[in-house]
């Protein structure tokens, strides 16, 4: 009986992990994470091939605010380390700079995102819209696309925090708080990438 | 009875935790903020190269810079270098993947502009 009950409690935590011994919710992440490789690969290159195509509309290279956006890059990268921190803290049962680095980490990316705001603003009252040119069409998928998992990542975040003062955690939080970590990081590398290839590499 | 049978919740958290803290790796917070900083330095060496003349190694120079921040994130903030193996084959592969069929692509649009 008693073993029942802790085999049960058992399953219920560690059911997810792989005859290989590795979590099952971290190999889905990793996997999760090569396709969506796949997914800002097809974006990149559209963008890549199509930047040249400005028959209407501002050039890249005279409308980028290169600047501003390496201040939002910065934030970014900067968001990447508060990360880091939390998921160290996390693994240290230190909940109060768990907490605390989390809620830095989604107020640097809404920094973030605010700034991405803005920028598309600026360039729309500049004369770029989404269907001005392909050049236009491309910036603006990639970028928003990326802003978008920004802003989820900020919502996972969130919800994190709120789970975890509710102490509504599922199973292990140190995993839980890696695996968002994972994707955190992921959207920054894709910045790291975005930035090179669309901002300072001139058409 | 055991307490273990009483609250077989607290007998799995107990095991997970020293699992977890037998799998803990990676660096030490300062060791983080030391990435960090090598990673904000690149990031200005990246951004210099938009104010100073590279000359012939303005390309190299972004992608050398591209490529040392790419890994230095997934190897030290994301643990790939401390973690399993498996982890690493899953993300570089689609990684690989990723990158020869958008060459192939942009190389197959570039050939047809050619004989366009």
């Amino acid at each position: 009986m008693a073993e029942t009950a802790i085999s049960h409690a058992h399953d219920a935590g560690h059911g997810a992990h792989s005859s290989t011994g590795l979590s099952n919710n971290k190999l889905g992440m990793w996997m999760f994470l090569g396709s969506e490789c796949l997914l800002f690969g097809g974006l990149i290159s559209t963008y890549m091939l199509y930047k040249g195509r400005v028959n209407a509309g501002p050039q890249p290279n005279n409308i980028f605010d290169i600047p501003f956006t390496s201040v939002s890059s910065f934030v970014l990268l900067m968001s990447s380390l508060t990360m880091v921190l939390a998921v160290s803290a996390a693994q240290r049962k230190d909940e109060r700079n768990m907490n605390l680095w989390l809620i830095v980490t989604a107020l640097l990316g809404a920094t973030f995102v605010g700034g991405q705001v803005y920028e598309f603003t600026s360039f729309y009252r500049e004369g770029l819209g989404f269907t001005t040119s392909l050049f236009g069409s491309s910036f603006y998928t990639l970028t928003g696309f990326h802003g978008v998992h920004v802003s989820v990542g900020i919502i996972m975040l969130m919800a994190l925090v709120g789970m975890n003062r509710n102490k509504r955690i599922p199973g292990d939080r140190a995993e839980v708080v890696e695996l968002i970590g994972l994707y955190w990081h992921f959207v920054d590398i894709v910045w790291i990438v975005i930035f090179t290839l669309v901002y300072l590499i001139p058409s | 009875m055991s307490t273990a049978t009483e609250h077989p919740e607290e007998t799995e958290h107990t095991e997970h935790t020293e699992g977890h803290e037998a799998e803990h790796h990676g660096l030490s917070d300062k060791q983080y903020i030391y990435v960090a900083l090598i990673l904000a330095a690149l990031t200005a060496i990246e951004v210099s190269t938009y104010y100073v003349d590279f000359g012939p190694f303005f390309m190299p120079t972004l992608f050398i810079l591209m490529t040392v921040k790419f890994v230095t994130v997934v190897s030290y903030f994301m643990h790939l270098k401390f973690d399993n193996k498996l982890f690493t084959y899953l993300f570089y592969s689609g990684l690989i993947l990723a990158i020869c069929v958008y060459c192939g692509f942009l190389a197959t649009f570039k050939f047809f502009l050619q004989k366009g």
